[in-house]
Parts: C-alpha cells; structure tokens; sequence
C-alpha cells in the first residue's frame, strides 16, 4: 500500500474498527442504563405489579395515534385487593410457571416466541373471554383444561394440557393482566380489545 | 481415518465436528416433527409437544452451530499462530464435559419436558427461554467450558505468534462468551428479561457470530484460492467497523415493542437498516477475490460452501433482515412467520454454510491431503446435497414468507392480533398451503443432510493416491 492510499491501508482500517466498536459499545451502555430505569416495574412504560388491583384498559391516545394501556378504578383480581409483597409474589409465580411450562415454544409473549398459537401479550383483553366479568374465571378454567375448554376454530390445534396448580393457573392470570398494561408503542397493531364497560 | 497428519488442534477438532453433525441430523429430525405438527396437531400430541419438538430443533441448532465453530477454531489455531495447542489435553476434558452436559439436557427435554413454576425448574429442567432454554446449571457448564477455549486459543497465539485474524478472533471469542452471561439471571419482569435476552441472542448472530465466521472465511480464503493475507487482513478490518458499527446498535430492532422507550424505534430503525451493508462487502470481498485470482481450487466442495456462505448471509441475513427492520413494517410482521422465514434462511446462509465448508476443508486434510477437483470420484454426492440443502432452504423459506405474509396481512392489519385472528389466519388456505409447502422442502433438506453425513463418510476413500498434493 502507498501513502495516497492511507484510506485503503490496513493500519486505517484497524483504527477504524477499534474506534468505531468501542465509540457504539460505549453508546450502548449509555442506552441501557436509560432504557433499564425505564423498564424497571413501577415506572411509566412498565407499571407496578399491584396494577392487578386496578381495571387496565385500552384506549386511543390522540397525540401518539396509537392504542396504549390505561389504568383506572378498583378492578381486585379474583376479588382480593392484593398488598405490594402480594402482588408481586404473585407476578413472580406467574412468570416462573410460564418459564418453566415453557408457553414461549408456542406462543409469543410481547412477540416474541415461537408462533403455533395466538399471541398473549394482549390475552387479557381478549373478546375471547366474552365480557369483563367472568372474563378472570374463564381463564383459569382454560389454563387448568385447555382441551375441554379448547376453541381452536376448526382447527384440530389444541393447547395440551400442562398440568396448572390452581395456584399456578391463577398467577398466570394475574401476569397476563399485568402484562396487558405494559405500554408497547401498539403493539399489536390496532389490537381489538374485550368489550369495555365504561366507568 | 489418516489422523496422524493432523495436528493436536485439529484432532480435537474432529471430535467437535462429529459432534456437530450429529446434532445437525437431531435438528434436521425435530425440525421436521415439528413442521409435521403445524399441519396434524394430532400428531404426538401430549407425547412430544410442540413446544418441546420446536426446542429441541432450536436447541440443537445453537449447540451444533457452536461446536462447529469451537472446532473451526481449533482447525486453525496450530496453522495460524505457528505453533502447538498449549492444552490438548484441556481441550478434550472440555470437549467431553460439554458433550456429556448436552446430552443430559436433551435426555430431560424429552423426558421431564416441562417442571412447576420454581426457581428449581429453571436450574434442572428449562428456563422457558427461546434459543437458550438449557437449565441453569448447563449454562455454568458452557461458560467454564468456553473460559477453558479461550484460554487454550489465546494461549497458544500467544506462545506462536499474533495476526491481525487471530486478534480479532481472540477478542471476538471473549465477546462471545461475555455475551452469554447476559442471558443467565431471572426476572419476574418480562420486559427486563426480553431486554437482556436480547442482548445474547443479537448481540450473537448480528455482531460476535457475524465477525467470527469472517475471520474463518478470511483463512479460508487464504486456504482455498491462495487469497493474500494483506488483503484479507484489510479486509477484516473493514468488516469488524460495519458489523459493530452497525449492529451493536442495531440491538434496537429488537427494543421497538416490548415496553423499551420510543428513541429505539429511531435507533434501532437506522442502524439496523445499514447491517446489510457489512454483508454486502464480504459478498463483494470474496466475489473480487475469487475472480481476480487464477483460480484454482483445490478443495471443490469447501470452496462451493464458502461461496454459498457469502450469497447466504446476504440474502438471509441482510436481505431478509431488511425486509422487517423498519418500525412501521416491524409492527405488522413482528412474531410472525416473517421472522421464522428470516430466521431459518440466515441462520443457514450465514453458519450453517461455514461449518459444512469448514467439515470439508477438514476432511480433505484426513484424507491424506489429497485434491477435492474434478478427479473426485462419486462428486456426485456433495453435490446432491449441496443443491439439496440449498434449494430446501430456499424453497422453505419463500413458503414461510408466503406464510407471514398472510399472518400478518390478516391476522395483524384485520383482524387486530386477536386469539380468532390468530386462528383467522392459521385456516387460510394460502397460509395452509405454505406450512406444506415448507414441510416439503423440510424433506429436501432433510435427505440433504443425510447425503452430507455419508459424502463426508466417504469423500476421497477411493482415489488413488496420485492425486495427493
Ligand atoms: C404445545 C403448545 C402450547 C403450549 C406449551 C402452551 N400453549 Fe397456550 N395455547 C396453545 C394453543 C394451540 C392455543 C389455542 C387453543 C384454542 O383455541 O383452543 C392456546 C391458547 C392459549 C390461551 C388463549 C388464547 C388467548 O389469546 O388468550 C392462553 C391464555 C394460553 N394459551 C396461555 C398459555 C400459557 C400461560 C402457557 C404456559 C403455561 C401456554 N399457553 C402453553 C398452545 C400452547
Ligand atoms: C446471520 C445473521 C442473522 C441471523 C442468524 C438472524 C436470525 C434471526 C432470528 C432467528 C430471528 C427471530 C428471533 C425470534 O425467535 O424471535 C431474527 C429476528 C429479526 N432479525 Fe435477524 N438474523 C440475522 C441478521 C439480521 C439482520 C442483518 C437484520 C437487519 C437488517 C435482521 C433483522 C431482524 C429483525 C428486524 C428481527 C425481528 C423479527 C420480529 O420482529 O419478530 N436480522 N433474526
Ligand atoms: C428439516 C428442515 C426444517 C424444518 C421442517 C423446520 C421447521 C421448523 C419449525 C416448524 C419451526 C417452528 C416455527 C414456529 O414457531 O412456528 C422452526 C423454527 C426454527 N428453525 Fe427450523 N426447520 C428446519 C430446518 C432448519 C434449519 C436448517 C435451520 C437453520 C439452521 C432452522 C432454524 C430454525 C430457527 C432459527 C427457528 C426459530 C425461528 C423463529 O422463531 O423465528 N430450521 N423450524
Ligand atoms: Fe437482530
């Protein structure tokens, strides 16, 4: 290689990796510690795990034109107002059965997953589960016997059944639900919730 | 089996490079069980699920895909750096400590499958993770047996000597294996465990995997075609700035809908829309090299795979790719059949290729060092599954997208995602007519790596030893 040449050298473009790697490297721990205070759960974008005591809706947001979760109102799960330790025991029994049933080589979670059943991040404001009020009961009673309560539309894909405790089963509502409330920029786009009693 | 012409390295290569294709034919069957299941549900239904066929498929995947590399690697730590292994004997116990772990994780995949929702489901069974499933007490395993590889690797170019690959290779392989710790903790908050998963799954097939896999391809091609050191060196170089420069950021498509702040959509959307761009350049890189150099090719199928690794990882990868990275298109195709049409053709255009390429190149040199030319005989072999595997994969992956675009169209943009929708698009007859499709091609592939495994079985057996270099 000849001096007007640098540009072409290896000694430039050694530099360049070293430098670019490191100068995107840096930029992206920046990014994280931002991004991580703003996952944390209690914060806007990912609410606490108590929300489950409250209704979690969807509804259209003007400004942003998309559709994002809102919380109102005392909507208990299973009727019991849940403390703070509660709730979030309870949040973390739901995530670990979920993990541990494996649902994400079926399904996707806030899209990701595997993609031979419906997506769940949602589930809880499904029209599946007919109306607000048995909505919660429905669920359990699926996750406990989804063959007897299976849907499938035609179809002969059934979820198996993964052998819930109750007490699993009723965790796993309550991820769902708080799950729901997690602001996704849309996503699903323009998802069609469970018919919403106004209050 | 002439394995007294290969060096300490590339004896234990070889054990990682049966191991891989092993495991390969495992993917190749759970695939297919798998893809049987989307179109009869009914089939093994409550025996082996699909969420534990599609595991095993995914899983086998990941293990096969790094124990090619680990034996890449040790392929050409000896030629490289100059010298011998500094641990033979660590890199066995390694070898037989991970294979050993491998095969007790899919022992209780298949038998225990699923645990109660306890901390210790996830150190003993699963950890209900895509892509790095394996219990805890397995990713332990791969972390000390990695840290062992690192030593054994950078050791030895430390005791030879250092070139501008073996650095990149060296600093890359730490990268690697940081990466992975990323993926080892829990949290009750799925939004942080997506964020972090992440982190290994991107921050590893679009930035370490990427400059890994070039810097076998840069000795490769300097195995293969003679290509100059000077230039492939340069050449790396210009990679490892586009790769990084461009996917260590482009980490934020993957952080536009799962609860990340907005200025990823921004973030993400740039700088993975210029991830083809590296990819673009090693297509041109080799293009270049092969054409300006009088070619002459003394490993055939190696030199066919290689080539076949640079159109693949363009198209899989970068094409693929680009086609779902920006936010507005990533909103209707995200978790749909989109991203598996993506997934399968960039995961073997891009590693699968590499490792059959590096598989050859090893048994030329078992075989006694002898030309892989037009004197082969039975050629006939590797290349029926060189077309096999290709035209499957192709095929498979045009039927997926099909697919996804269907899902997405109707499930996504009419529907609005519901559990009906979901259902809306799974019964559409152009959706159904792509999973057969698909399982089709899965066949092809299929009988390819079959065809494979007894090519490299017998590849150069029966010439006469005139033919040797
Ligand atoms: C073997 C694949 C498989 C596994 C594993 C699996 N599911 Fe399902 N799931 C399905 C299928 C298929 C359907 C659709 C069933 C129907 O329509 O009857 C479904 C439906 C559902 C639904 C209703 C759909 C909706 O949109 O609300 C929920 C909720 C659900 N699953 C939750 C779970 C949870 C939680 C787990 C893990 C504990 C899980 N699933 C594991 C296959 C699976
Ligand atoms: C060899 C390199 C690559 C491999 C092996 C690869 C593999 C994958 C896989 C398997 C997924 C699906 C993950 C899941 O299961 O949810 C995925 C998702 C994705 N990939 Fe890649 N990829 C590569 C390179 C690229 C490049 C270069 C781009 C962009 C230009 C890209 C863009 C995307 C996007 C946007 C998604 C998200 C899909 C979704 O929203 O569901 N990929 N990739
Ligand atoms: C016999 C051929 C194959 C068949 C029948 C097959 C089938 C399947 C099926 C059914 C799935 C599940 C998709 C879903 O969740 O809906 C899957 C996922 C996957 N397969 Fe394959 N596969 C085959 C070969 C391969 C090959 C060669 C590779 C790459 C090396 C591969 C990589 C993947 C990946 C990365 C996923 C996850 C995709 C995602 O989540 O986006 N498969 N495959
Ligand atoms: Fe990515």
């Amino acid at each position: 290689m000849n001096r007007e040449n640098y540009w072409a050298s290896q000694t430039f473009w050694k530099k360049c990796a070293i430098w670019v790697t490191a100068v995107m490297f840096v930029i992206l721990i920046f990014l994280t510690f931002d991004s991580v205070s703003k996952i944390t759960a209690g914060t806007e974008r990912v609410p606490e795990y108590s929300v489950i005591n409250k209704k979690v809706f969807y509804k259209y947001s003007e400004a942003r034109d998309i559709l994002v979760p809102e919380i109102c109102c005392e909507a208990p799960l299973f009727g019991k107002k849940l403390s703070n330790d509660e709730a979030a025991d309870l949040i973390d029994l739901g995530k670990l059965t979920i993990q541990a049933k494996n649902c994400m080589n079926c399904h996707t979670l806030l899209g990701n997953g595997a993609y031979y059943a419906p997506d769940l991040t949602k589930a809880w404001l499904d029209q599946g589960w007919i109306n607000e009020s048995i909505r919660e009961n429905l669920m359990v009673d699926f996750l406990l016997d989804p063959e007897a309560n299976a849907r499938s539309f035609g179809t002969n894909r059934k979820m198996p059944n993964l052998d819930l405790t109750e007490d699993e089963a009723k965790a796993v509502v309550a991820y769902l639900k708080w799950m729901s409330a997690i602001d996704t920029n849309g996503f699903p786009a323009w998802f069609k919730p469970i018919y919403q009693k106004e209050e | 089996m002439a394995f007294a012409n290969l060096n300490l390295g590339q004896k234990v290569s070889v054990k990682y490079f049966i191991g891989a294709m092993v495991l390969f034919i495992a993917q190749m069957v759970f695939g297919l069980l798998a893809g049987i299941q989307f179109i009869q549900p009914e089939f093994l239904y409550q025996i082996l699920d699909f969420n534990v066929t599609r595991m095993v498929h995914i899983n086998a995947m990941i293990i096969w895909l790094l124990f090619g590399f680990l034996g890449s690697v040790y392929w050409l730590v000896e030629d490289e750096s100059g010298t011998s292994l500094v641990g033979y004997k660590l890199a066995n116990i390694g070898f037989w400590v991970l294979s050993i772990a491998v095969t007790i994780v899919v022992l209780v995949y298949l038998f225990v499958q699923v645990g109660s929702g306890t901390q210790a489901s996830l150190w003993l069974i699963n950890e209900g993770r895509e892509y790095i499933e394996a219990p805890r007490w397995a990713d332990i395993g791969i972390v000390l047996v990695m840290l062992a590889f690192f030593y054994n690797i950078a050791a030895t170019f430390m005791k030879g000597k250092w070139s501008g690959i073996s650095g990149v290779l060296v600093l890359d392989l730490l990268a690697l294996a940081g990466i992975y710790l990323a993926g080892m903790f829990y949290s009750p908050n799925i939004s942080m465990d997506q964020f972090w998963w992440w982190w290994v799954v991107h921050l590893w097939v679009e930035a370490t995997w990427e400059v890994l896999v070039a810097c076998i391809m840069a000795w490769g091609l300097m195995k293969t075609i003679n290509a100059r050191r000077e230039i492939v060196t340069t050449w790396l170089y210009v990679e490892v700035a586009l790769m990084f420069g461009s996917g260590i950021l482009g980490l934020g498509h993957h952080y536009f809908w799962i609860g990340t702040p907005e200025y990823w959509l921004t973030i993400g959307g740039f700088f993975s829309a210029l991830e083809p761009v590296p990819l673009v350049a090693m297509l041109v890189h080799a293009v270049y090299d092969t054409g300006t150099k009088n070619l002459k090719v003394s490993n055939h199928p190696a030199f066919a795979w290689f080539i076949a690794h640079v159109f693949g990882n363009f198209l899989g990868a970068g094409v693929w790719g680009f086609f779902q990275t920006l936010p507005q298109i990533n909103l209707y195709t995200h978790g749909t059949q989109w991203s598996a049409s993506h997934g399968h053709l960039a995961f073997f255009g891009a590693y699968v290729t590499i490792n059959v390429a590096m598989f050859y190149m090893a048994i030329q040199k078992i075989r006694g060092g002898q030309i892989f030319g037009s004197a082969l005989v039975n050629k006939y072999r590797w290349k029926t599954s060189l077309a096999l595997l290709n035209i499957g994969a192709m095929g498979m992956t045009i039927a997926l997208l099909v697919a996804g675009y269907q899902q997405a169209f109707i499930e996504r943009a009419v529907e609005g995602s519901t559990w009906s929708g979901f259902f809306e698009a799974q019964t559409n007859l152009t959706f159904i007519a792509s999973m057969n499709w698909r399982l089709l091609f899965g066949v092809l592939m299929t009988i390819g790596t079959f065809v494979l495994a007894w090519d490299l079985l017998t590849i150069g057996k029966t010439n006469d030893s005139k033919n040797t270099t």
